[in-house]
């Protein structure tokens, strides 16, 4: 063994150890009956637990409800957990449903470290784990089944597109980034410089974090529109939030947000479809949190034995003014 | 020189606020060599706009909370919830705005008794329970994150009322509203502390808690009295902050600003041991933190470094205060001088 063990580690491998024996004896006529067994029809009833970080937030809410609705509508018995924001919590609950003997896991990880005993646990118990939304590090990718997620670099990409269409691929872009670190933060900056490098007349003037928060949105570009004045074409933020800080900015500088200056974001929550109702934000790439069915789907495979890449990303759609209003009273969170 | 003006001079260089001012002079004299536009003002519709009118615009917020941090620090306290009180009351009065249409009079009701309400929960725990301030504020801090995020379910809201747009966006004689409120509250606070015996007895209470009591101070009340003062504080600092970005977002509204309102005490003079403070140094301290923000991000520093020159002024002007290190200072170089002479 490459690490030396803590007490810790020890402790989660004695007791993956045991519980994969406990489930050795007692699952394995169970596991014969649904391998051979037809998810969809008849037969019995497919058992999946699912762990969730937390429910702070709309967003998480709407995942969550995903996930439920598309369980039921497929006759899958769910198991739900709600971890609180709480790491050990998940923790326990995936054991939890290791010991229950359930069919599979979804997992919507609270952070990238610190999972593989538990992942190993599972593994040994024979249940696959899906995960959604935000992918994990660990040393042997097989402890997982598949990530289910948007694609953060996709996202930047199809902002970058949507913006060149309408500028002509003509602009001065002030880019608002997230928290420095951050994973969406990282890859939508990639995403978007990917999407503009085949335009040479795009170019980002200035790029400053505004922290994924409004006010601290309204800052920087308050700022930076009193250091770069008229040049400035148009805002690329990395979430709705900072976008809205931005419009803010802009009409505070005597100026016509998403018409003198282009606004585009990631995130589309309800707050930006009704700034694009409005007429001032002008693009939002959609990250969405609807990920129950490319979750089952992936079960289907894992049942079926076919083969599953390693990530499926869920298609995000772009919106804007034109398509804002019709979507907004289905906008939830 | 005459007598009076030289012993003038010579009180002003030993005062607490002489240190951050010369910080911020230093950030002012980068600015004027690199960046001159720094310093440009422009009228449009009789108002006056420009780097420096935003960055005094900026810091009211942080000076808010700074002057009710810098009373909590006096009394030997520290205040961590102001960040998540600020959440609260600004996602609650948009919220009551937007769903229940509330005035600006009832929503300036419910700002002032929530958070007065918490300010009183935080010093009774500290004062009459004897749990430790870091304590019952960092629960405050946890606590409160959490309600604001479930007033909303965490989606931002878009500010509707008129009078909170006042205070964050509109001018008076076309200087912005919310520096004459900082100012106005800055005064009060000055008069309360310097004209009554409020500000001693702070003093007294941070010097020696025992010693105040025993001596006639009512402790108890006083502290009860500035963890509602610094509560109060951050909600005038969160109408201040949401009608200026003009929409709340319950997860970043005043996210570590509680940080920032204790480095603009501390950078200001004040000690964080309880004692001696001063609110003007406070103020200085909280123009200082946004004139180095402000300079970094046009100065298109990464933002991801940027947290590195932010630490480095702290410490200058944190160092620059300890009378020990300055005399160390002085004696390196005396003893430079020394074999030359």
């Amino acid at each position: 063994m490459k690490h030396t063990l803590t007490t810790s580690s020890l402790r989660w491998t004695t007791f993956a150890l045991l519980t994969a024996a406990v489930t050795t004896f007692t699952g394995c006529d169970k596991k014969a009956d649904t391998q051979s067994a037809n998810p969809q029809g008849g037969g019995k009833k497919l058992v999946v637990g699912f762990s969730q970080v937390g429910a702070d937030n709309d967003w998480r809410v709407a995942e969550t409800k995903s996930i439920r609705d598309e369980a039921a509508k497929r006759g899958i018995e769910l198991k739900y957990d709600d971890a609180k924001d709480d790491m050990s919590k998940q923790l326990a609950a995936i054991s939890s449903f290791i010991a229950q003997g359930v069919d599979a896991i979804i997992l919507a990880p609270k952070v990238e470290t610190g999972w593989e005993p538990v992942l190993k646990e599972a593994k040994a118990a024979k249940i696959p784990v899906i995960l959604v939304d935000r992918g994990i590090k660990v040393s042997d990718e097989s402890l997982y089944a598949t990530l289910i997620a948007s694609d953060f670099v996709a996202e930047g990409k199809m902002a970058a597109d949507w913006l060149a269409k309408k500028t002509g691929g003509k602009a001065n872009i002030i880019e608002l980034e997230g928290t420095p670190g951050a994973a969406p933060a990282i890859d939508r900056k990639k995403g978007f410089a990917d999407g503009i490098a085949a335009f040479p007349e795009m170019k980002i003037i200035a790029a400053q974090s505004g922290d994924f928060k409004t006010a601290k949105g309204k800052e920087v570009t308050e700022t930076l529109l009193q250091k770069h004045g008229k040049d400035v074409t148009a805002i690329y933020a990395h979430n709705d939030n900072m976008a809205l800080g931005a419009i803010e900015a802009i009409k505070a500088a005597g100026k016509k947000p998403g018409q003198e200056i282009i606004i585009v974001s990631v995130d589309a929550v309800k707050a930006g479809f009704e700034s694009m109702v409005k007429g001032e934000l002008n693009c939002a790439v959609e990250c969405t949190p609807l990920l129950g069915p490319a979750a089952f789907d992936a079960l289907d495979k894992i049942l079926k034995n076919e083969k599953l890449d390693k990530k499926t990303v869920v298609a995000d759609r772009v919106f804007d003014q034109s398509s804002a209003a019709a979507e907004l009273p289905n906008r939830k969170y | 020189m005459n007598s009076a003006s030289s012993t003038f001079i010579s009180r002003f260089l030993q005062s607490r606020i002489v240190w951050p001012l010369a910080g911020l002079a230093l950030l002012l004299l980068f600015n004027l060599i690199f960046d001159r536009a720094f310093f440009e003002v422009t009228t449009r519709d009789g108002n006056f706009y420009g780097p420096m009118l935003t960055v005094m615009r900026l810091s009211v917020v942080v000076m808010l909370l700074a002057m009710g941090m810098t009373l909590v620090i006096a009394t030997g306290g520290v205040d961590l919830s102001v960040g998540s009180v600020m959440a609260i009351v600004g996602t609650l009065v948009a919220f009551l705005a937007v769903k229940h249409h509330l005035g600006f009079p009832s929503l300036l009701g419910v700002a002032i008794s929530v958070s007065l309400s918490i300010g009183a929960f935080n010093g009774v725990l500290i004062s009459c329970v004897g749990i430790q301030p870091i304590v019952v504020t960092l629960i405050m801090m946890v606590l409160g994150r959490g309600v604001a995020l479930n007033i909303t379910g965490g989606s931002p809201l878009q500010v509707m009322d008129s009078g909170v747009l006042f205070l964050g966006k509109s001018f008076i004689m076309g200087v912005p509203v919310q520096i004459f409120l900082v100012l106005f509250v800055f005064a009060i606070t000055v008069m309360l502390c310097r004209k009554t015996a409020i500000g001693l007895f702070v003093e007294a209470v941070g010097d020696n808690e025992t010693a105040s009591r025993l001596s006639g101070v009512n402790a108890r009340g006083i502290k009860v009295l500035v963890y509602i003062f610094s509560a109060v504080c951050a909600a005038l600092a969160a109408l201040v902050s949401i009608g200026d970005a003009g929409s709340v977002d319950p997860d970043g509204l005043g996210q570590m600003l509680e940080l920032d309102a204790i480095t603009a005490v501390v950078v200001g003079g004040t000690v964080l041991t309880g004692g001696r403070f001063t609110l003007l140094g406070s103020l200085i301290g909280a123009l200082l933190i946004q004139t180095l923000a402000t300079t970094l991000i046009r100065q298109g520093m990464d933002s991801a470094y940027a947290p590195v020159p932010k630490a480095l002024v702290i410490l200058v002007v944190c160092l620059l205060q300890s009378q020990k290190f300055r005399a160390q200072i002085a004696s390196l170089i005396g003893n430079f001088r020394k074999p030359t002479s």
